[in-house]
């Protein structure tokens, strides 16, 4: 039995005779002399992340102006940031975007700006008060201007991430990057056996008050990240660190097509080994880190499993889906997160860094819950017209024409003998029928390629697909393609109109 | 030589590939092909010596010609060596060294352009 206690490895810190090794050595160091054996060699384990971490910002104090200010909205470099909290305090979020230079641009980049000493551009107003007279204010500050800076994260260093691919038959622009159409490449991230969650998943010396590296410099956990989700291995952490102490190697903006602004953070956190079940815990592989592969093709919250693998089989270049070698990329940076281990290690050899035990450790049974909806998502029945003009496809231009002067419907489903929707015939087609004096059958001038939705589909699908294929209306159909109804435009306009 | 043909949307109904082949005789072997109802964008070899007559067919049919003589240029200080454009590369210019340090092999580039959407940090760069 190997019991440490924190202050013996912190005296052997300040002695010099501490042995502090990173996880990927680890490894082979319990491979050779077991859990016990290396729990006696070794005091401290680095473990190293570096990756796309979007829910990060920057709590920041103005300092007071002339007249002074109670400061209601407020934009860095176009970059809206949240004023609500006193005259002069503001939290800047790494994921929010310009409103000028839109998802290029956003919190994140004014962060690493700030973190590079360039001068950003302050706007903010306020209604003005008897104590805080002042209404527009605007400056230009670097980072020394503020009293503080800090990066208050509420969620970072996922214990593991899942992988993302793409079943549909279009690219897909995500916070996975871009995911090729059907199974053409994953993309996944964390760093497998580096990770700092998964070195110590009983989160045994990780808590409240876990003094980490954070951005380049010395930060700490201040709980459990937000989504934490331990019973499905998937923890995350809240952190809090001096972005004045940072370093832009470790602290990096970023922007993914057709999604938006987030941050790349740099995080390490040291493992006291107290013991061999610490030992044995910080040996984890990449081969023992499974995560799961999700389909990002369906756009709902439910992403499809297509299947599991770990970490190992992710970092190999490719792995198989369906029969099929499919190309891996990460979207963190292993490189990076060994760099991190090792620049923390050569801190703590170096006597520069003092390993702290949680005050309070993190909740270890917990399950993060879906959001509570209490307005039901309308359907293309609740809105869809139940009247509909149809036409059988063999009937006349004249036919079709009196139809929509009869009704004043602009459409008119053209359907087979059997009822099943073939066509569909606007006012339009008949005024073009018309003046090329055409008066034949409506199967000579119908649009036969004709997008229709399923009466239990959610409007605002429907509502994209009319959009996205620049047409007004779709017929409602049943599973034997029997005309139900019409969703036009005029139904979705109603619906907002209601609703508003 | 690789070379880009863009396909304006006024155009985008006329076989103005096929035409230029067929009046000029030159063959272009197409290497990318990006075409839906509004806009279409090729990547094509030729020969050098039937460059310019492939190219005044295109341009006077509409299309935008563009020589693609300058592949992908890495920004090393922008790159995090993450690998994000390894999977999304059709000619396999990005792989991982030992260190798992990004290499890029550019003399495979065709100058797809796959890869700057990919990257989050905009540090991959065509024609400069």
């Amino acid at each position: 039995m190997v019991e440490k206690s924190v202050q013996e490895i912190n005296t052997k810190i300040e002695d010099g005779s501490v042995n502090v090794v990173t996880a990927e050595e680890m490894v082979g160091i319990v491979e050779e002399l077991g859990a016990e054996g290396a729990a006696k060699e070794v005091d401290v384990v680095t473990t190293g992340t570096f990756g796309a971490m979007c829910s990060s910002g920057l709590m920041l104090n103005l300092g007071h102006s002339e007249p002074p200010i109670k400061i209601q909205k407020i934009w860095f470099n176009d970059v809206e940031a949240y004023s609500g909290v006193a005259a002069v305090d503001a939290y800047l979020g790494a994921a929010q975007n310009s409103d000028v230079r839109g998802i290029q641009y956003g919190g994140a980049h004014v962060i690493e700006d700030l973190l590079r000493g360039k001068e950003i551009n302050v706007h903010a107003t306020s209604y003005g008060t008897d104590c805080y007279p002042r209404k527009v204010l605007d400056t230009s500050i670097t980072l020394e201007d503020l009293n503080e800076a800090f990066l208050l994260n509420p969620r970072n260093a996922y214990q593991k991430y899942a992988a993302a691919t793409n079943s549909s038959k279009r690219i897909l622009h995500t916070y996975m990057g871009e995911l090729l159409p059907k199974f053409g490449n994953v993309t996944y991230s964390g760093a497998g056996v580096l990770s700092p969650l998964s070195n110590d998943p009983e989160y045994q010396t990780i808590g409240i008050g876990t003094r980490i590296f954070m951005g380049g410099a010395q930060g700490y956990v201040i709980g459990n990240g937000t989504q934490h989700s331990p019973n499905n291995g998937f923890g995350t952490l809240m952190l809090r660190g001096n972005l004045k102490d940072m370093s832009p190697d470790y602290v990096r903006a970023a922007s993914f097509t057709g999604y938006g602004a987030t941050l790349y953070m740099g995080i390490g956190i040291p493992i006291p080994i107290l013991n061999e079940k610490l030992a044995a815990s910080t040996a984890v592989r990449d081969s023992d880190l499974v995560t799961e592969i999700l389909d990002y093709g369906a756009g709902s919250r439910d992403k499809p499993l297509i299947r599991e693998a770990n970490y190992a089989e992710l970092r190999s270049g490719s792995v198989e889906i369906q029969g099929k070698e499919v190309p891996t990329s990460s979207m963190s940076s292993f490189k990076n997160a060994r760099k991190i281990a090792n620049e923390l290690k050569e801190w703590v050899n170096n006597g520069k860094f003092f390993l702290s035990m949680p005050v309070e450790g993190l909740p270890r049974d917990r399950k993060v819950k879906p959001m509570k909806q209490t307005q039901a998502v309308p359907l293309v029945k609740d809105v869809m017209s139940d009247f509909i003009v149809t036409i059988k496809k063999d009937q006349t231009v004249r036919d079709a024409a009196k139809k929509i002067w009869e009704n004043s419907f602009n459409h008119v489903a053209v359907i087979s003998d059997s009822g099943e929707l073939v066509g569909l015939v606007t006012a339009w087609d008949i005024s073009k029928a018309v003046a090329e004096n055409r008066f034949d059958s409506v199967e000579t001038i119908m649009t036969k390629k004709v997008l229709s939705c399923a009466p239990n589909e959610p409007v605002d699908l429907a509502a994209r697909r009319l959009d996205r294929n620049g047409v007004s209306a779709m017929p409602v159909v049943d599973t034997q393609t029997r005309v139900l109804g019409i969703i036009t435009s005029d139904n979705i306009s109603k619906l907002f109109a209601r609703r508003y | 030589m690789k070379i880009k043909i863009i396909i304006p949307t006024d155009t985008i109904h006329n076989p103005i590939i096929a035409e230029s082949m067929l009046e000029t005789n030159v063959l272009l072997n197409i290497m990318v092909a990006n075409i839906d109802s509004t806009y279409g964008e090729l990547i094509a070899d030729v020969k050098d010596s039937q460059f310019n007559r492939i190219k005044k067919a295109l341009e006077s049919k509409g299309a935008v010609v563009a020589v693609l003589d300058q592949p992908i240029t890495r920004d090393e200080e922008e790159c995090v060596d993450c690998g994000a454009c390894i999977s999304v590369c059709p000619m396999k210019v990005y792989s991982f060294d030992e260190n798992w340090s990004l290499c890029v092999d550019d003399k495979k580039c065709i100058q797809c352009g796959m890869c700057i959407k990919m990257c989050p940090h905009g540090a991959l760069k065509l024609g400069e």
